[in-house]
């Protein structure tokens, strides 16, 4: 049982004074939604879970935790490791203060609102990631690997309909935001300190609409701000409460990063230049002439 | 100005100028008497690559029926590099706004050297005719 390794592996290290922390998950009010928590004895870590509910991403907590003196032991799935990459990539987080477990993972499910499962996640369902890119060890067997659904059918769907019916289908999704900010929140890439989004005059996040654009507003720029630096975890569209479509937008810079620049999957490694941070003289296609697609 | 004389819509048209290519362009057309419609309101800005995607939707928040960005030929950039960013950054903003809904025709990236008056004049009456067959921009605008 892979839980009971991770509660071992982590109350060994634990002991042994080598982390002073586990960042993991723990039970939450239902069986099906554990929630991200920090571990500091022993005793604690009896609450650590892992199941197939297990969906959130840990990375980005590592921000925070990795400031703080002492080393931070984490439980990274497969997806997750891209985000650490792309956070080390930005030097958000210190590589020295943290010890990757990589564990296995075979898709998390989602759940309705009567707590009934209802197949895998939306990104579990398109997953490309079924290696760990970075980790000190790993704990449990080797991946079966799934093959996925094409990742970008949605993209490719909504390419081919009219601008009258893409203009339609958006207005109505993110008319359905109510701007928790969940998806800034939970996202990785969105780790700026103060975000173009905050209310400039008090020192509070901007949760209510100031217009109905600033809706549109609020996803397009959102997305914009992380093209070239998501890779596409799918953490936005899990928490969103009103269950809009918000991976469509960044799948759509992904997919298109990946046709004009050439295939780039962001936190695969620490070294390649983000696409929007670097330009090639010749290749770079004009936006004119992009534009006369479809 | 071959613009229908039996409509009453005047579009509104924003352009975004680098200061020192598309602006001295701009200033050339002037000097030169040559005739661009009224409606285009220019604003300038340092480079090409000083254009965030935001100015462009605030801009169409604001009731602009069409935004053109124009900056110095690729290679020509003052700060060397900068309208390199910014083509990338611009093909997949307007690539982006496309697959939002709002027409292609309403934006535009055109690149102007200083030495181009006759090209600027005539870049801006194309596009303000295409702008003005396109008729009123309703979709992005504050509905309030």
């Amino acid at each position: 049982m892979i839980q009971k390794q991770m509660q071992e592996r982590a109350k060994q290290m634990l002991s042994l004074g080598e982390v002073t922390c586990v960042l993991g998950w723990k039970k939450g009010d239902f069986s099906t939604n554990p929630q991200p928590a920090v571990f500091e004895s022993e005793k604690d870590l009896e609450d650590l879970v892992y199941d197939k509910y297990c969906a959130a991403n840990l990375s980005k907590y590592l921000v925070e935790l990795t400031k703080k003196e002492g080393k931070v032991l984490v439980f990274l799935k497969p997806c997750d490791t891209y985000s650490f990459n792309q956070l080390l990539k930005e030097n958000l987080i210190k590589k020295e203060r943290s010890y990757i477990i990589g564990i296995g993972c075979e898709g998390n499910m989602q759940v309705d609102d009567d707590m009934q499962e209802i197949g895998l996640l939306e990104k579990c369902q398109t997953c490309t990631k079924t290696a760990h890119m970075v980790f000190d060890e790993l704990i449990g067997e080797e991946l079966t690997v799934r093959q996925g659904d094409d990742p970008f059918e949605g993209v490719l769907n909504l390419e081919q309909m009219s601008s009258d019916e893409r203009y339609g289908f958006w207005r109505e999704e993110l008319s359905k935001c109510i701007r928790c900010n969940a998806c800034r929140n939970v996202c990785p890439a969105c780790n700026c300190r103060k975000c173009v989004f905050d209310n400039n005059k008090y020192d509070t996040a901007q949760k209510v609409n100031a217009s109905s654009f600033e809706e549109q507003m609020f996803h397009i720029i959102r997305a914009y701000h992380v093209a070239g630096r998501c890779t596409d975890c799918g953490e936005c569209s899990r928490v969103c409460p009103q269950l809009i479509d918000l991976h469509l937008l960044n799948r759509k810079f992904i997919k298109d990063i990946n046709e004009f620049y050439g295939e780039f999957q962001a936190g695969a490694d620490t070294d390649t230049p983000s696409p929007l941070t670097d330009f090639n003289i010749d290749t770079d296609p004009e936006p004119g002439s992009v534009h006369k697609r479809g | 100005m071959p613009l229908n004389p039996n409509s009453s819509f005047t579009p509104l048209i924003v352009a975004f100028c680098c200061n020192w290519c598309s602006y001295a362009g701009a200033d050339l057309a002037g000097t030169s008497r040559l005739n661009y419609p009224a409606q285009i309101k220019i604003i300038k800005v340092p480079c090409s690559c000083r254009i965030d995607p935001m100015f462009v939707l605030r801009a169409f928040q604001k009731g602009a029926d069409g935004v053109i960005l124009c900056g110095c030929h690729p290679g020509d950039c003052h700060y060397s590099t900068g309208n390199y960013y910014a083509r990338r950054r611009i093909t997949l903003f307007f690539s982006m706004l496309e697959y939002l809904g709002i027409e292609k025709e309403r934006t535009h990236l055109e690149w102007v050297s200083a030495a181009e008056g006759n090209k600027f004049a005539s870049t801006m009456r194309k596009f303000t005719e295409q702008i003005h067959a396109l008729g009123k921009n309703e979709r992005l605008e504050d509905i309030r």
